[in-house]
């Protein structure tokens, strides 16, 4: 079964072999059942002139429950893009590993690394197959954003897509929020976001926005300076994908904090 | 109807060996050995697109002679191996031993079932934390499986390259000396009336698993680093090491690199923390 000449697809290669391990493969019996596992909120993606910066916030949530305080939902998909995860946790869990292994899997195969666009898209298609269970309030939405290593203009290479339910990729110019909290984030970073932020102060733009979000999302945590539970921020830039250590998001995190306390409304 | 003339078994058997056999020795030859900071591969190789060398998963590496087709359809089988056990398990699990016997069970299936026997070597090594931990794997075209002790060559005169290898190569080498040291051994096979050859840094395939990266360990070394390890400029070795990909201070391997969910990319670049590792 491994040795047919086949595909560089893993997602491909596992719907023949396994397909039971493909999200949207497992039947499902009728009914709603939104409210059956934790949900992941609030994800950011602001383009920066050196790359781009991605962060989320740190809470899960079961209805009017939190389901964890320190679920990290922004991840490298590979060595050049991040990927966000909100919707159902445990599918947006397992389609962001199968994502990560698709990406490495063609990169093994054919010696060279999906184009940026090659990503989303596959990403996309794999979305579109968790459209049943989407149906039934299990929808999994992701943030993918990367740094395009194909870009003519290095300015613009930093680039980020947002996806709907039935998988159509959208690319999003400037910045894009995912989740519950996103209305507010991207209000946000609607009034502050200008072209050509430094990595530096997008990181810090996102954890502001985070922050706004949390204000009014109750799904959505905001810095936990008590726990001392900080957003998860990652970069993608020219030198790869980088996750800001604690002490560094501790540092944004308690400077945005700060702020609030002068002025509230940020 | 054609008359079906009797071959005993053992006559067959010998015969698939036999063109097996030549068709491996008439490659040209792959070194894989163990050196303090990893395992080296070093294959001659003319084309640049058209791999001997490639990675199989985070700690494992596969290098092969013999006919492309045949070991490309074995790698290609490996890396989806590996990769559907690491998904359904953990990056942690998929093991070079577990590799080695599919391959192993495939080509010994392939040798007595079918007409034409696969005419390629493979090896599948995985670092490990020290030299002595790391596992070297021979397979050859009838399925039979060797553990080897951190040093191997195959294809082309292969014993005169082993006997080479055997007499310079040590386990706590550094990258330099163990790239000359299998470039050395590489060039005493083939040369004129039994004198070395000299081999050109664009014939040589080379890559290494470094044992000092967490996640996705295997890196080739082309273009000006591998010159400067061939040079034996000691200088720019260090160099070279980085220009390999690396970061200039590579990350000691620590437990956290190990998060099933984030180690897919390379977790060197992920979680480089900002205070740098000791080399």
């Amino acid at each position: 079964m491994f040795t047919n000449a086949g595909t560089s697809s893993f997602t491909t290669f596992l719907s023949r072999v396994a397909p039971e391990m493909l999200p949207g493969r497992r039947p499902l019996p009728p009914g709603m059942a939104a409210d059956l596992a934790p949900h992941a909120t609030t994800i950011v993606a602001i383009a920066a002139a050196e790359g781009v910066v991605m962060a989320g916030d740190r809470r899960a949530t079961m209805g009017n429950l939190i389901a964890q305080r320190d679920i990290e939902k922004v991840h490298p998909a590979d060595a050049y893009s991040l990927v966000g995860i909100a919707g159902t946790a445990g599918i947006g869990i397992e389609l962001m590993r199968l994502f990560q292994v698709e990406l490495e899997h063609y990169e093994k195969i054919e010696g060279a690394m999906l184009s940026l666009d090659g990503k989303a898209n596959r990403l996309a298609s794999m979305i579109r197959g968790n459209l049943g269970a989407a149906m039934q309030g299990l929808a999994v939405v992701p943030l993918f954003a990367g740094f395009d290593l194909a870009a003519a203009d290095p300015a613009r290479a930093g680039r980020i897509f947002s996806f709907d339910v039935t998988g159509g990729p959208y690319e999003e110019t400037g910045y894009d929020a995912i989740g519950s909290g996103s209305l507010f984030a991207k209000s946000a970073l609607k009034k502050r976001f200008r072209a050509g932020l430094s990595v530096e102060d997008a990181t810090r733009l996102a954890v502001e926005a985070l922050y706004d979000a949390a204000d009014d999302d109750t799904a959505t945590g905001g810095p936990d300076l008590t726990r001392r539970i900080y957003p998860v921020v990652m970069t993608a830039t020219a030198e790869g994908t980088r996750r800001l250590t604690d002490p560094e998001t501790a540092a944004i995190a308690e400077g945005v904090v700060a702020g609030r306390m002068e002025n509230p409304g940020g | 109807m054609a008359m079906q003339f009797y071959a005993s078994p053992e006559q067959i058997m010998r015969d698939r060996s036999e063109l097996a056999r030549k068709g491996i020795a008439r490659g040209r030859s792959a070194v894989v050995l163990s050196y303090s900071g990893g395992v080296l591969f070093v294959a001659e190789n003319l084309s640049s697109a058209l791999h001997k060398v490639s990675e199989i998963y985070d700690r494992i590496g596969f290098a092969a002679v013999g006919r492309y087709n045949e070991f490309e359809n074995l790698r290609r089988a490996g890396v989806r191996m590996a990769d559907l056990n690491g998904l359904s398990y953990d990056r942690r699990d998929v093991t070079g031993r577990a590799l080695a016997n599919a391959f192993a069970q495939t080509l010994g299936a392939i040798f007595t079932e079918q007409s034409k026997p696969f005419e390629v070597e493979i090896c599948v090594a995985e670092v490990g934390a020290t030299a002595d931990a790391d596992e070297l794997y021979r397979l050859t075209y009838d399925g039979s499986v060797n553990d080897e002790p951190g040093r191997m060559a195959m294809g082309g005169q292969a014993e005169a390259i082993t006997g080479v290898l055997k007499s310079q190569h040590r386990a706590d080498m550094s990258l330099g000396e163990a790239v000359r040291v299998a470039v050395q051994a590489l060039s005493t096979v083939g040369g004129e009336g039994g004198a070395a050859r000299t081999i050109a840094a664009n014939q040589l395939e080379v890559a290494v698993l470094d044992r000092q990266r967490v996640g996705r360990t295997f890196r080739r070394i082309t273009g000006a680093a591998l010159t400067a390890l061939l040079d034996g400029d000691a200088a720019a070795e260090g160099q070279a090491a980085d220009a390999a990909g690396g970061p200039a201070e590579p990350v000691v391997p620590t437990t956290e690199g190990h998060k099933p969910t984030s180690s897919a990319g390379s977790a060197d670049l992920e979680d480089r923390p900002a205070e740098g590792g000791e080399r």
